[in-house]
C-alpha cells in the first residue's frame, strides 16, 4: 500500500510546515505539533472529555438519522418524479449555498436551547447532500434495467429490492459520507452556542480563553475522527460499487 | 415562461403566503418569527436608513477577496495535484475529510498571527473555499478525454497550445462549477466567521440582533442574505449556461 505510505509522508511534511509556522509565530499563537498532540492525548485520557464527546455523539447520531431518513425520502421522490425534481432543483442548490449559520437563531427560537436545537441544526446541514446524491442515483438508473424488470414481470417490491436499491447504493453511501461531514460540522457549530456539553462547547470555551493548544488539539481529534469515518464509508462504498456492478449484470 | 418556472413561482408564493398566514394567525408566535411582509418592510427600512450598508459593503468586499484568493490558489493546487499523481493519491483522504473540520475555530489563532483586522477573516473564507476549487480543477483535468490529447499530439500541438486549445475548453465546465462552489463556500465561511467571532459585517449584525432580541432587524438581515445568495447564484448560473453554450458551439 504505497499510497498509504505516501499519505503518511504527506502528513509528515504538513507537520513540518506546522512546526516551522510555530517557530515563526511563537507558542501563544500557534502551539507546536508535539504540545498539541500531548494535549490531545491528555484530553483523550480525561473523563471530562468523554462526557462532552458522548453528548456530541448522541447529537450527531440523531442528526444523522434524521438527515438520512429525510434525505433518502426527498431524494427518491425528486429523483423518481421528474416534474417535482425539475421544480425543486434550484431550491436545493440555493439552500445548499445559503450560510446556514445565519438560520441558527431561527432554529434556536423554534426549538429552544438544548439537544433538539443542535440536532436540528446538524440535520439541516446533512440532509441536502444526501438528497442530491440519492436523487442523482435514482435518475441515473439505466432505463434498460427498468425495462428488463418490466419484461421479467418483477413485482414492485422485487424492483426496489433487486434493482433500485443495489443501483443507488453507491450514491447513497457517497451521500452519507458527504452528509456525515456536513452533519458533524453542523452539530459542532450548533454546540458552540446554547449547549451545556459537547465538543463544540469545549471549542468555544478554548476560543474564549485563546488557548491555542486546546483549540488545535480538539481540531486534530475532530479531523482524525472525520478521516476515520470517511475511510470506513469510502471502503464500503467501493465494495458496493463492485457489488452493484455484479448485481446489475446478474439481473440482465 | 415555462410550466416549470410557473410551478416554482407558485411554490415560492404559496410558501410565503402560508408563512404569512401562520404568523398572522398566531400559529407561529411573534417572538419566534415575524410575518414575511414585516421582514420585507424591516429590510426596506434598514436599507433606506443607510445603517446596514457599511456592514454589507465590508462583507461583500471580504467575500470578493476570498473568492479571488481561493480560485487562484485552488486552480494552482489542482494543477499541481494533477501533475503529481503520487501526491494526489496521498492527499485524497485528507481532501475528502477536509470539510468536516470547522475551519473557523482557527480564527483566534489567525488573529494572533495576523492581528485584529480583515486578514484572519479573509484567510478563513479562502481556506473554506480553496479545497472545493482544487477538487473541481482536479476532476476536470482527470476527465479530459485521452483521445483529445492524442489528437493534439498527432497534430503536433505545442504544450502551450494543448493547454490553451484542448485542456482549457475541456475542463471549463468543471472550473465554472468550482468557481460557483468556491463562491458559495467563501460566502458561508465569511458569514459564519463574522457570526461567531467577528465584530463587524452582516454575520455579526445578525448575531447582535439575535442577542438583542431584535427580531425585526434579524429577520430583515436574514432575508437580505437569502436574497443576496439567490442573486449571486442566479447570475453565476446564467454565466455558466452561456459559457457552456459557447463551448458547445465551438
Amino acid at each position: 500500500m504505497s499510497a498509504r505510505l505516501d499519505t503518511v509522508l504527506l502528513v509528515a511534511v504538513l507537520v513540518a510546515i506546522w512546526q516551522a509556522l510555530h517557530m515563526i509565530a511563537g507558542d501563544l499563537a500557534l502551539s507546536s505539533p508535539v504540545d498539541t498532540v500531548a494535549r490531545a492525548a491528555q484530553l483523550l485520557a480525561s473523563a471530562g472529555f468523554w462526557r462532552h464527546a458522548a453528548a456530541s455523539g448522541v447529537a450527531l447520531a440523531l442528526a444523522l438519522a434524521i438527515a438520512v431518513l429525510g434525505g433518502v425520502g426527498l431524494g427518491v421522490w425528486l429523483g423518481a418524479h421528474r416534474l417535482s425534481g425539475a421544480v425543486a432543483e434550484p431550491f436545493l442548490i440555493a439552500f445548499y449555498t445559503l450560510p446556514k449559520i445565519t438560520l441558527y437563531p431561527v432554529i434556536l427560537l423554534i426549538f429552544g436551547l438544548g439537544l433538539s436545537a443542535k440536532v436540528a441544526f446538524g440535520a439541516l446541514h446533512g440532509i441536502m447532500p444526501i438528497t442530491v446524491f440519492v436523487m442523482a442515483g435514482i435518475r441515473n438508473i439505466d432505463p434498460v434495467l427498468l425495462k428488463s424488470a418490466r419484461v421479467l414481470r418483477l413485482s414492485p417490491a422485487q424492483v426496489v429490492w433487486r434493482l433500485i436499491l443495489p443501483a443507488t447504493l453507491p450514491e447513497l453511501l457517497a451521500g452519507l459520507r458527504v452528509g456525515l461531514s456536513m452533519t458533524l460540522l453542523g452539530t459542532l457549530i450548533g454546540e458552540m452556542f446554547a449547549a451545556k456539553a459537547g465538543i463544540g462547547q469545549l471549542l468555544i470555551r478554548a476560543i474564549a480563553r485563546i488557548d491555542s493548544e486546546t483549540i488545535l488539539a480538539l481540531t486534530l481529534i475532530m479531523f482524525a475522527f472525520a478521516l476515520a469515518m470517511n475511510a470506513i464509508l469510502l471502503a464500503i462504498e467501493r465494495r458496493s460499487r463492485g457489488a452493484s456492478g455484479k448485481a446489475s449484470i446478474e439481473l440482465l | 415562461m415555462s410550466r416549470i418556472a410557473w410551478l416554482r413561482l407558485a411554490l415560492i408564493a404559496g410558501s410565503v403566503l402560508a408563512l404569512e398566514a401562520a404568523c398572522r394567525g398566531g400559529l407561529i408566535a411573534a417572538f419566534t418569527m415575524i410575518p414575511p411582509s414585516e421582514m420585507a418592510a424591516a429590510l426596506i427600512e434598514l436599507l433606506s436608513s443607510g445603517k446596514g450598508w457599511v456592514d454589507v459593503g465590508r462583507t461583500l468586499r471580504i467575500i470578493a477577496t476570498c473568492l479571488t484568493v481561493a480560485v487562484v490558489a485552488g486552480l494552482l493546487l489542482g494543477i499541481v495535484l494533477h501533475l503529481l499523481p503520487r501526491l494526489r493519491r496521498a492527499a485524497e483522504p485528507l481532501l475528502t475529510s477536509y470539510y468536516a473540520v470547522p475551519v473557523f475555530v482557527l480564527y483566534p489563532t489567525f488573529i494572533m498571527l495576523f492581528g485584529a483586522n480583515d486578514v484572519p477573516l479573509i484567510i478563513i473564507g479562502a481556506l473554506f473555499a480553496v479545497i472545493v476549487m482544487a477538487v473541481n480543477t482536479l476532476t476536470g483535468l482527470r476527465r479530459v478525454p485521452p483521445v483529445l490529447l492524442k489528437v493534439a499530439r498527432m497534430q503536433g500541438l505545442s504544450t502551450v497550445a494543448t493547454v490553451w486549445q484542448v485542456m482549457l475548453p475541456a475542463t471549463a465546465p468543471f472550473l465554472v462549477t468550482g468557481v460557483k462552489l468556491a463562491l458559495a463556500y467563501a460566502f458561508i465561511g465569511v458569514i459564519a466567521g463574522e457570526f461567531i467571532l467577528s465584530t463587524a459585517g452582516i454575520g455579526h449584525a445578525i448575531a447582535y440582533a439575535y442577542n438583542d432580541f431584535d427580531n425585526r432587524t434579524m429577520y430583515a438581515l436574514l432575508l437580505f442574505i437569502i436574497a443576496l445568495a439567490t442573486v449571486l447564484n442566479l447570475s453565476l448560473h446564467a454565466w455558466e449556461q452561456r459559457l457552456l453554450r459557447r463551448l458547445g458551439k465551438a
